[in-house]
């Protein structure tokens, strides 16, 4: 088969010592940010965007896909010893996993939570590098109106569909746009929202973005709320290893959680939450201990959320590497790396950079290797990281979101910037908005607006191209059932209730 | 509408949630001052960049009037986010810490100002041993400085402390190689 020789040749790339070496970094940063609460892959991976400049694309694309991989196991160690999931994905497992470790079992949470990660990443890769060929056969007949309506779609589900309020999400998106089209407008040259300011010509920098919203909003946010009570750490009990009964009642979880996982993560709409919630109301209708779930801590409760979380995760790459559609925060930091290359994710990606892709992928099996060994036999580390003390944590981070965002121009207004974000942030936080669809309204949308004009130019200003062309017609529909579909339901739901049997108050 | 089981709860204004609300029909007014302020060359005329612009702005008007009536209608705050007060003395204190960092990255650079940044949120979160953390702060900022400036070819406003270990490790290095 084609992709197995692609994917022998990747590996080449990615056994190279030096190239091993950057995937042990990204790793090893990686589960240390996702074990510290209040670091995400997202601003980490935007802090280390400068490297960029420094070495060759591979070597820094192998260093991010460590780091986002090992934010998926770090966040995991957090959910379960301290009930503070690390990454909203984690959510679910700190539901059972905390409890697990609460009832002396926080040693088989880990290792079932490790190794179903393991297995559906391993998974989810092998289905990257099957899946992504395929895909790219059927996006090489894209014009830019589908695209463009690709992009609705996504925008869409990305901020509507998930999440607690469309109205919230579709704002935090809309508030990406602004962001994204400051600065020179690059097909008429003409300056957009700079208020006069030559400073602002440039748009604002996706850094600053990303460290104003998920740092110092973050940072404000954890001080504001210094009254809400603290989480302990549950000490580390039992023998990591899982007994035969806790294998047999782990595997099936994992392959079913990679089952779900993988599709959802692959399809333009991304997230994480969904899959996990999903494997999580499987495992329970499933399981022979129903009475284990919220009480004792279940096991299934466990691999099979987890397992969802890391297969999501993996199929997230695959819009992103084929047709340069980002659906979460970190992917969309990524595809900004692929921009300061000079490179262009989308169908031909594969074939002008083979040796990239593969490479990339190629890196994914052995980084999960490494993630294996890192998060079990080593687990003692990373549970000494958990206790650092939450002022120098929080101050420590401010530390590094100067450096990060003062090292791009060394201009005092950057900062400004940086903290008129992180107030916003902080408002976010405080009041439900989420914060990812401002960093991926600020990537995509211009990219949006670009297959938006080149789609009138070509039809010489006639905006039916975006209806009579079935398959743009088609994402179009989609979307809008996305946005609409949930109130219509609700709607009949909240008629029919009101039928003939009337039962106030039953929800 | 009316029905038995909605007087449960009589709908209460929500102020923070109305100001956000009002805050966002000013930044979309705020754009559309942008949007007029751009200059359309006629070549352009069909799909200019000031399509998109607007479109952007029609949105965040429908938006923010969609906030403003949750928040006429109660808000959407939970519970828990309600009953926990605000921690304003921590808050400050971050705060200052980080207008400290923007006034004196420039005059002293980057290290001795991110030392008093994180004097000032270490204590605005609680910690009271401020020499302990000014030591540490010292030695994260140092380390931040030359993983980032040195190592991945930054370049950070070098301020006195910066120039002088500077100079000691360049002096060292071509020690080496002499």
């Amino acid at each position: 088969m084609e992709t197995l020789g692609h994917l022998a040749h990747g590996f080449s790339v990615a056994f190279t010592p030096v190239n091993l070496l950057w995937c042990l970094l990204g790793t090893t940063l990686g589960t240390a940010i996702g074990v510290l609460p209040g670091l995400g892959p997202a601003l980490t991976i935007a802090l280390l965007l400068p490297i960029t400049y420094q070495v060759a694309p591979e070597a820094s694309f192998i260093l991010f896909a460590g780091i986002y991989y090992g934010a998926m196991y770090g966040g995991s160690t957090t959910s379960i010893l301290l009930n503070t999931p690390g990454e909203s994905a984690t959510i679910v497992t700190a539901l059972e996993g905390n409890r697990m470790a609460r009832s002396g079992r926080g040693g088989a949470a880990l290792a079932t939570s490790a190794i179903g990660s393991f297995v559906a990443g391993t998974l989810g890769t092998m289905g990257v590098a099957f899946l992504a060929p395929v895909v790219v056969k059927f996006a090489l007949a894209f014009g830019p109106a589908e695209y463009f309506s690709l992009m609705v779609l996504a925008f869409i589900t990305v901020s509507a569909v998930l999440g607690s309020s469309s109205v919230r999400g579709l704002t935090s998106l809309f508030a990406g746009f602004v962001i994204g089209m400051i600065g020179v407008d690059l097909q008429t040259g003409q300056p957009r929202f700079t208020f006069g300011t030559t400073e602002l010509l440039d748009g604002v920098d996706v850094i600053i973005a990303a460290v104003g919203l998920f740092a110092v909003g973050e940072t404000l946010y954890m001080a504001s709320r210094r009254y809400a009570g603290k989480d302990e750490i549950v000490p580390l009990k039992g023998s990591l290893y899982m007994t035969a009964a806790e294998w047999g009642r782990s595997w099936r979880p994992w392959l079913r959680g990679a089952a779900i996982g993988f599709p959802i993560g692959a399809m333009p709409a991304g997230g994480a939450e969904i899959p996990t919630f999903l494997s999580y109301a499987i495992e329970k209708k499933l399981s022979k201990h129903k009475g284990e779930f919220g009480t004792v801590g279940a096991i299934e409760g466990v691999a099979g959320p987890e397992a969802a979380n890391n297969a999501s995760a993996a199929g997230v790459l695959v819009p992103m590497l084929t047709l340069g559609l980002p659906t979460s925060a970190t992917a969309a930091i990524m595809l900004s790396a692929f921009q300061s290359y000079g490179i262009n994710p989308g169908p031909l990606l594969l074939t002008t950079q083979g040796d990239l892709v593969w490479g990339l992928i190629a890196s994914l099996f052995i980084a999960n290797v490494i993630l294996v060994i890192l998060n079990l036999p080593l687990i003692g580390l990373w549970v000494r990281l958990l206790k650092i003390p939450a002022p120098q944590l929080y101050a420590g981070i401010l530390v590094f979101a100067t450096v990060g965002t003062y090292g791009i121009s060394q201009s005092p207004i950057d900062l400004v910037i940086l903290y008129l974000l992180g107030a916003a942030g902080f408002l976010m936080r405080r009041f439900d908005f989420p914060t990812a669809p401002v960093i991926i309204g600020m990537i995509l949308g211009p990219l949006a607006e670009t297959q938006f004009r080149r789609a009138m130019t070509i039809s010489n200003g006639d905006w039916s191209v975006f209806y009579t062309h079935k398959l743009s017609l088609t994402l179009l529909t989609l979307a809008f059932i996305g946005l609409a579909g949930p109130h219509i339901w609700a709607f009949i739901e909240h008629r029919r209730r009101r039928g003939p049997e009337h039962v106030p108050g039953d929800a | 509408m009316s029905s038995s089981d909605q007087q449960a709860a009589p709908p209460r204004l929500a102020v923070p949630e109305l100001l956000i609300g009002i805050g966002l029909l000013v930044c979309a007014g705020a754009v559309a001052w942008q949007t007029l302020a751009i200059p359309v060359s006629p070549l352009y005329s069909k799909v200019g960049p000031t399509v998109f612009p607007y479109l952007t702005m029609i949105g965040l008007v429908v938006l923010s009037l969609l906030l403003i009536l949750a928040a006429l209608r109660g808000g959407w705050q939970p519970e828990e986010e309600k009953e926990t007060p605000t921690d304003w003395k921590a808050m400050g204190f971050v705060v200052i810490g980080l207008i400290a960092n923007l006034l004196l990255i420039q005059p002293l650079g980057f290290t001795a100002a991110s030392v008093i940044m994180f004097v000032l949120v270490c204590y605005g979160f609680g910690s009271k041993r401020t020499l302990r953390d000014a030591v540490l702060g010292l030695i994260l900022a140092l380390a931040a400085y030359f993983g980032f400036a040195r190592a991945l070819g930054v370049n950070i406003g070098a301020g006195f402390i910066e120039t002088q270990l500077n100079t000691v490790i360049d002096a060292f290095i071509t020690m080496l190689r002499g």
